[in-house]
């Protein structure tokens, strides 16, 4: 791939996810300077900070860019601050991407970091905001997050069969795969007989196959490809991005999603493609064609299982398999490590829960140590090319494509 | 005194003081295109420069989509009863309007009832009350469950 169609990633850095209920900023910044030493850089060599916002902590949220630049010490670099749901942390890196492709800038931090409260995620806000989708379909139905994972475990257990087993073993595969992974809030194993005589919460979802709302915080060193050469000194092999996609959906998008009350309607729709797919398979399917490459190329991916049931639609979604095939997937090994594509060797949200804007970085931050080989416990052996896929809320599209 | 019927949303569904209630969507002119809510600003069709929509009544009948309850009680703004019952959400295709509408099932089903490609109807249902008013809400009705009982 070209050099002026990737860039470099020099530093990966991580605060551990937890429930430790600290000010975010103090994730940020411990993940932002383990990133800057990964990189063997100063803070004063970036020129670029890119913050993905969080808006659960006030002001200093919703200006993250700016808050991580002062908490490191104003330095007068240029700054970006950006929110898109659970795909913040992809926005941000993308408009980091953006500045370093474009010639402005050699070397960008990308942070995003988040302190969480308890329990369901609920409406930001107070009052009553009858023209918010978001608190509307709160107030309206009671639709929490886990009622729309629920609706697409229930249609897959419809359409292809799935069971209530093949989602509990997602768990346990995740929960192995993240029992080394020192960066995850869970590290137990768990049975498929733990797994279904837990709660059941938004059937046929249980309490241990729906991700958690999690505190943590991750950063990144992106720099241009001349300047990665010049610079050298960071860990070997080095890791590249050779795409990022941001898409949104194609209308119509005829898939319920968070917060909507309906689909697109589809009456109109004359054109030649599939007006059925929904969003997410569009998601990383515009990385592969900016990189070049298809799923076929993959050693590892690292998806976002809300639910466990929802990694088995990501399976298709990302072109691991066709419609109906993921089960099979799962039961054959494929997709766990050791097998031919290990999906979410971190642990995935499983062992992490969710910590909105850090959470795409924090996928990115897994594939550059796996493509490093430095992932130790849960490595997917000599890995060489890796892909990231999420979905935000109100149709923000999350997909980072990795190479060494 | 009768508990006045407010509905818990303006101008989203009729009430069927006059016939049957249904949800109010938009149609538009220039592509037919509908939306629920409804759209009176932009067609979401991107190719569609209409700027004019009817105020249609969404058909009342249609077929599950997906559906799942709520175990757990959801946090504010949800109101829910005390005790907290829980209840079952579907979403449900209507054919005629080429899209899938939410909602929370009416009250007295649980999930056992529920199949995937069921016939349901839209029916007006308390969601919450307040003193001497009753909140009302659009809530979907398996045919199944039609008759008194």
């Amino acid at each position: 791939m070209p050099d002026d169609k990737r860039i470099a990633v020099l530093g990966a850095g991580m605060h551990p996810w937890g429930k430790w209920g600290r000010p975010f900023v103090e994730y940020g910044l411990a993940a932002a300077r383990d990133a800057l030493a990964d990189a063997g850089l100063n803070w004063r060599d970036i020129q670029f900070v890119s913050g993905a916002d969080t808006i659960r902590n006030g002001y200093p949220g919703f200006i993250a860019g700016a808050t991580f630049a002062q908490a490191l010490g104003w330095t007068g670099a240029r700054v970006s601050s950006v929110y898109a749901a659970c795909a913040s942390g992809a926005a941000a890196i993308g408009n980091a991407r953006a500045q370093i492709l474009a010639g402005l800038c050699d070397v960008a931090l990308v942070v995003g970091a988040d302190t969480t409260p308890k329990g369901f995620f609920a409406p930001v806000g107070g009052g009553d905001r009858k023209d918010d989708p978001d608190w509307l379909r709160f107030h309206l139905m009671g639709a929490t997050n886990p009622t729309y994972f629920a609706l697409y475990a229930r249609r897959r257990m419809d359409r292809f069969g799935a069971t209530e087993e093949d989602f509990a073993n997602v768990k346990v595969k995740n929960a192995r795969h993240g029992l080394a992974n020192p960066y995850a809030r869970y590290r137990g194993e768990v049975t498929v007989d733990e797994v279904l005589a837990s709660p059941m919460v938004a059937d046929p979802l249980r309490l241990l196959e729906i991700c958690a709302t999690s505190d943590g915080g991750a950063a990144l060193v992106l720099t241009s490809m001349e300047f990665a050469r010049r610079h050298g000194g960071g860990a070997e092999p080095m890791v590249t991005i050779n795409a990022v996609s941001t898409v949104t959906p194609t209308f119509p998008n005829t898939v319920i999603e968070m917060p909507n009350f309906s689909t697109d309607s589809a009456v109109a729709f004359s054109g030649d493609g599939d007006a059925g797919a929904g969003f997410r398979p569009s998601i990383t399917g515009a990385a592969y064609a900016e990189a070049g490459i298809g799923p076929e190329d993959l050693d590892l991916a690292e998806v976002y299982d809300l639910s466990a049931a929802l990694e088995l639609d990501w399976y298709e979604d990302i072109g691991l398999c066709g419609e109906g095939e993921a089960e099979k997937l799962l039961r054959d090994g494929v997709t766990s490590l050791g097998g031919r594509v290990p999906v979410n060797p971190s642990g995935g949200l499983s062992c992490f829960g969710e910590a909105i804007p850090a959470q795409a970085i924090a996928q990115v931050c897994e594939c550059v140590w796996q493509l490093r080989g430095a992932a130790t416990g849960h490595q997917v052996e000599g890995a060489r090319v890796a892909v990231t896929a999420n979905q935000g809320l109100f149709g923000h599209g999350s997909s980072v494509l990795l190479a060494r | 005194m009768m508990p006045v019927r407010v509905p818990a949303v303006e101008g989203w569904f009729t009430l069927g003081d006059e016939g049957e209630p249904a949800l109010l969507g938009s149609r538009c002119t220039s592509c037919g295109t509908y939306a629920f809510p409804a759209e009176k600003q932009f067609c979401r069709n991107p190719d569609c420069e209409g700027q004019e929509f009817e105020t249609v009544e969404l058909s009342r009948r249609g077929k599950i989509w997906s559906y799942t309850d709520a175990r757990y009680q959801p946090p504010p703004p949800y109101v829910p009863a005390d005790p907290y019952v829980p209840f079952c959400l579907a979403a449900v295709e209507l054919a005629t309007e080429k899209l899938v509408v939410m909602g929370q099932v009416v009250g007295g089903v649980t999930v056992a009832d529920l199949a995937v490609g069921d016939e349901v109807e839209l029916v007006i249902e308390t969601l919450y009350a307040e003193d001497d008013t009753e909140f009302v809400v659009w809530k979907w009705r398996p045919l199944a469950f039609t008759e008194e009982g």
